[in-house]
């Protein structure tokens, strides 16, 4: 699994440019489900038939990552960008990042007199060109770049970019595999443009008409240094949610999931995250409406180049997924 | 029905904002039965009531919207101690938690208490700044452990608040937003009685208002209406506001008018107030209202949509203050205009010349 | 329908009828058939085979509305649609359905402490005076709820410059009339006049779903600010030099496959473009995107300087190449082109 994470996390995919991503995890699940098919707005749609009788369940985890779009290259060469979803000025300074056909480039500042001044405007990006001309024959206004930065095996735990929400795509992904029998039709849904508005999420959902949606996304911790308060820690298991901007979960499928965590002995604890929405928040509101839940990955550090999971909470949501599928859902 | 009744159970009743099924949908429910045909809850938790209309099919779909859910705030960690921190559900106004008496919903209801830092060990400075709602938390008097095995991340808390009856028909509780609301459907409902009525309507409780009118996007949805009536709350003259930000409590129910409003309906529920002789008043809405009518305009291809409001002061307090008769009055205006609607009405709604 | 008489219409979000009823007309003198939905879009149509390409313009601007009439006679008002309060005050409107002339007045400077005049005077503060004495004159005329629209002329400034109010969006309806002179034979084009962009995209997102396009594009006249004190890297797009091709907005990323095609069109035919380097603001397409189970979708521009004020500025060169460019590309979708 920790070459997966590797695999996924490293691929290239901000919204919207979610290409190379998509390709990789087509390659993953082609041997495990039956059908495949890319919508109108890139969303990779997967589905493993089931015996008969049972729902139409989404399992939806987002491929797309934060990231930068050009918007001017300047005389000289420079690359002045805006941000593809929520990107914090200070994270980025000092950063590389790359662009989708192998260009690197790193980002530098204007001389600032004060560091709270400093915003993405500031900002730019350096790939060695000399002129616009060069420039030019790299990069064009209009492309996206993503941050570069290989993941780490840091034993227990893992840190790489874009784990928010590779990590998701990861736990589907060995659910999928790990899936024998189940009697719903499964959904996995990689869905795209969910840092610009979980906009990936709401066209598939309207499009497959589920009978039940779960997410798989990364939730923050309060377990750092005088970190904001929150009761999810790394390590204590599976987040199941309540809340957070985007949604308040089904209950009755809530109490569902933590009754089959206990049930499997599957290590789970409680969130209310809240600042930050997931793409449950626009399943539950597809047409006439659908019970929608998130099993979250506890992360620390998210949206920076350096997101880190325990492999043990990796591990439980997928058994819990897995759990969940093969359960009735009859909550 | 007794409307004085129903408020004082309703907003008693507690319903935060997607855990409405907890409580308050089955007030509501109970009070439908016998008003409509038949009653469903939707997957999102709102309460549904059918009364079908005796026009000819197809007939006109008229949509009541009324919220049922209510602010209020979550449990976001178990502090040591026992001490429980939380956040808003909806717009809460951080100035009014500060020792006021709340109810934990765990496994069984809890009072509780926002503490606060007592005045004596209290700096001038600090007394200068409003408390920070991340800095509060609830104290309901067990010993951790105690807490623990009651109260679990994500269960939720509401004001604890006896309602109030003030001088003349004025009454105040909290929850009054949208409480208020759903009675002037169930008021229209019983009018509806006197009247033959060619539409089919349905009265809808609505969940998930103040977290983003979740509720009212997908039943109007589900339902599919030709028209979408709104009732919710505005506000109500207020010492140190503008008199033109607001309406007058007790002067009769507000209309809104602008882009959110179909002009068309608006004016037939300004004709229907004045057929029997209720001053109703206007509410200027430039863009967006930040009520159910909202949502409800782009629901699929377009609904026509209006809005009433009842005048209440100190809205998301928990001593909302309205005038009865103005729930009255709003009932019995929308049950005449219901009654207006035909089928030529709703054709009406797509001619713009 | 020509600029001068698009940009002369009023129809602030929410009250679009004297544009619509003009859109209208048009469209039944030119023999094109049109539905209005209930939100008040006006959907028009051509060609019936091929794949569904709606356009969309908004109609409506934005404008003020009247929220009370003083005692004494003058009107205050608030915002409809995003318009920055330091550019109201000594302008023209006119108010509600007779269109009264009224002026937005303001405190003398004589009058004003010497720090006022550094301070914004917020939308509240400010007022209309239509000349009335007191508020029961003034309410024979005007009443709370009323509409106001910005009073500008248009004017041609030299050979190829326009100056009008509402630029963003007539441009926009201009191009569609333009679009629909043409006959398409193996698309079917629904041209969407819509309402209510500027207080959240809320007509185009009733009328794609009506419509269920298989693409979409936004037209627009979109932010420019090549003035003085803006550099280069933030002006967004340049006055006279294209049609603007819009990479990203809040509302929307384009389909990759289409603004590629709109590129490469662009090239091959020597149709001046630009990229629109900014990605603040949102427009239609972004309603359109996320139309029941999705939806490409492209934005192409006309840039006009100082959009949301009183009066705007742009190329007659631009729109020219707008036209080109939306032509040439139905016309590759006609021939075969699928996002």
């Amino acid at each position: 699994m920790k070459d997966l994470i590797k695999r996924l996390t490293e691929a290239f995919g901000p919204s919207g440019s979610e290409g190379p991503v998509r390709e990789v995890i087509t390659k993953e699940v082609e041997p495990y489900v039956d059908e495949i098919r890319v919508d109108a707005l890139g969303n990779l749609i997967c589905l493993k038939k089931g015996s008969g009788g049972g729902k139409k369940v989404i399992l939806d985890a987002h491929m797309d990552e934060i990231g930068v779009i050009v918007t001017h290259i300047d005389e000289k060469g420079f690359l002045r960008f805006a941000s593809v979803g929520g990107v914090y000025p200070v994270v980025t300074l000092g950063q590389r990042v790359y662009f989708e056909n192998g260009t690197f480039g790193v980002i530098g500042s204007e001389k600032l007199d004060d560091i709270k001044d400093l915003k993405l405007d500031k900002l730019f990006i350096d790939i060695g060109a000399a002129n616009r001309e060069e420039a030019s024959q790299k990069v064009k206004v209009g492309d996206m770049g993503a941050f570069f930065q290989p993941a780490v095996d840091l034993g227990n735990r893992v840190v790489a970019k874009a784990m928010d929400d590779r990590i998701g795509c990861v736990v589907v992904i060995e659910a999928l595999k790990r899936l024998k029998q189940t009697q719903h039709d499964i959904y996995a849904v990689f869905a795209t443009q969910e840092e610009v508005g979980l906009r990936g999420a709401r066209v598939a959902a309207y499009g497959i008409e589920p009978d039940v949606g779960i997410a798989f996304d990364v939730t923050s911790t309060g377990d750092t240094p005088k970190a904001r308060t929150m009761d999810v820690s790394l390590g204590k298991g599976a987040a199941i949610k309540v809340k957070d901007s985007s949604l308040v979960c089904h209950p009755g499928l809530r109490d569902y999931l933590v009754k089959l965590a206990e049930a499997k002995g599957i290590p789970y604890q409680m969130e209310v995250l809240e600042w930050g929405g997931t793409d449950s928040g626009a399943i539950q509101l597809t047409r006439a409406g659908v019970p929608a839940a998130v099993i979250s990955i506890p992360s620390r550090y998210i949206h920076s180049p350096s997101e880190m999971v325990d492999i043990g909470d990796v591990e439980a949501c997928v058994k819990l997924c897995v759990a969940a599928c093969e359960s009735p859902l009859d909550f | 029905m007794d409307l004085k009744e129903f408020l004082t159970k309703a907003s008693l009743a507690h319903g935060v904002s997607g855990f409405e099924f907890m409580d308050v949908a089955s007030l509501v429910r109970d009070a439908m039965d016998g008003l409509v045909d038949e009653v469903k809850v939707d997957l999102l938790g709102n309460v549904v009531g059918v009364k079908y209309g005796e026009g000819a099919q197809p007939r006109p779909k008229i949509m009541l919207a009324g919220h049922m859910d209510e602010i209020g705030l979550i449990i976001t960690k178990i502090e040591e101690g026992g001490f429980l921190r939380f956040a808003p559900v909806g717009g809460v106004d951080q100035r009014v938690l500060p020792a006021h008496e709340v109810i934990v919903y765990g496994r069984r209801p809890l009072t509780g208490v926002i503490g606060v830092k007592p005045p004596h060990l209290t700096s001038p400075e600090e007394a200068k700044k409003a408390y920070k709602m991340e800095d509060l938390f609830i104290d309901v008097g067990l010993p951790e452990e105690e807490v623990r095995e009651l109260v679990r991340v994500g269960d939720v808390a509401t004001f604890k608040r006896q309602v109030s009856e003030l001088m003349g028909d004025r009454f105040s509780g909290k929850a009054l937003d949208d409480r208020a609301g759903v009675a002037v459907i169930l008021v229209c409902l019983e009018e509806l009685r006197k009247y033959k009525v060619d539409a089919d309507v349905y009265a809808v409780a609505t969940s998930q208002e103040e977290i983003g009118c979740r509720g009212a996007v997908v039943s109007t949805y589900g339902i599919e209406p030709d028209i979408g009536i709104a009732i919710d709350v505005c506000h109500g003259e207020t010492p140190g506001v503008p008199e033109w930000r607001t309406s007058s409590v007790g002067k009769g129910p507000a209309l809104a008018q602008g882009g959110n409003i179909h002009p068309k309906v608006f004016a037939a529920l300004e004709k229907a107030a004045k057929e029997i002789g209720i001053k109703a008043q206007k509410e200027i809405a430039p863009a967006a209202t930040g009520t159910d009518a909202w949502v409800m305009q782009i629901s699929r291809a377009g609904v026509a949509t209006g809005l009433i409001s009842i005048p209440l002061r100190y809205m998301h307090t928990s001593v909302e203050t309205l005038a009865i008769s103005d729930v009255e009055d709003a009932g019995r205006l929308l049950a005449r205009f219901i009654a207006s609607v035909d089928a030529g009405f709703v054709k009406e709604l797509k001619s713009w010349i | 329908m020509d600029l001068k008489t698009l940009t002369s219409l009023s129809g602030v979000s929410g009250n679009e009828y004297e544009a619509r009823s003009a859109i209208i007309k048009q469209l039944e003198s030119m023999g094109i058939s049109y539905e209005c939905d209930v939100m008040g879009n006006v959907i028009a149509k051509k060609g019936d085979r091929g794949p569904k390409v709606l356009l969309d313009a908004h109609m409506d601007e934005v404008g003020l509305m009247i929220t009370h009439v003083e005692k004494n006679g003058f009107l205050r008002f608030a915002p409809v649609g995003g318009i920055d309060p330091r550019v109201l005050v000594s302008k023209r409107v006119l108010v509600g359905k007779e269109k009264i002339p009224g002026v937005i007045g303001a405190k003398a400077i004589h009058l004003q402490e010497r720090d006022e005049r550094t301070q914004v005077i917020p939308i509240d503060r400010l007022f209309i005076d239509i000349g009335a004495e007191s508020g029961e004159q003034a309410q024979g005329k005007v009443k709370a709820g009323d509409y106001v629209v910005f009073d500008t002329e248009y004017q041609e400034l030299s050979p190829g410059i326009i100056k009008a109010k509402a630029l963003d969006d007539r441009v926009g309806c201009a191009l569609l009339f333009e679009v629909l002179k043409q006959d398409w034979k193996e698309i079917q084009l629904y041209a969407v006049f819509a309402v209510q962009e500027e207080v959240g995209l809320r007509g185009a997102r009733v009328a794609a779903f009506a419509v269920e396009p298989d693409m979409g594009i936004a037209l627009e006249g979109t932010v420019c600010a090549d003035i003085p004190g803006t550099d280069k890297e933030f002006q967004a797009t340049r006055l006279g030099k294209g049609v603007a091709l819009s990479i990203m907005d809040r509302g929307s990323i384009p389909d990759r496959k289409m603004l590629n095609q709109l590129v490469k069109l662009a090239e091959d035919e020597g149709i001046p473009y630009q990229f629109r380097e900014a990605t603040s603001g949102g427009n239609d397409a972004g309603a359109i995107q996320q139309t029941k189970a999705g939806c490409p979708v492209a934005s192409v521009s006309v840039p006009c300087r100082y959009i949301h004020t009183p009066c705007s500025l742009m190329s007659t060169s631009d729109f020219e190449a707008a036209r080109k460019l939306l032509i040439k590309f139905l016309e590759s979708v006609e021939g075969g082109f699928r996002p």
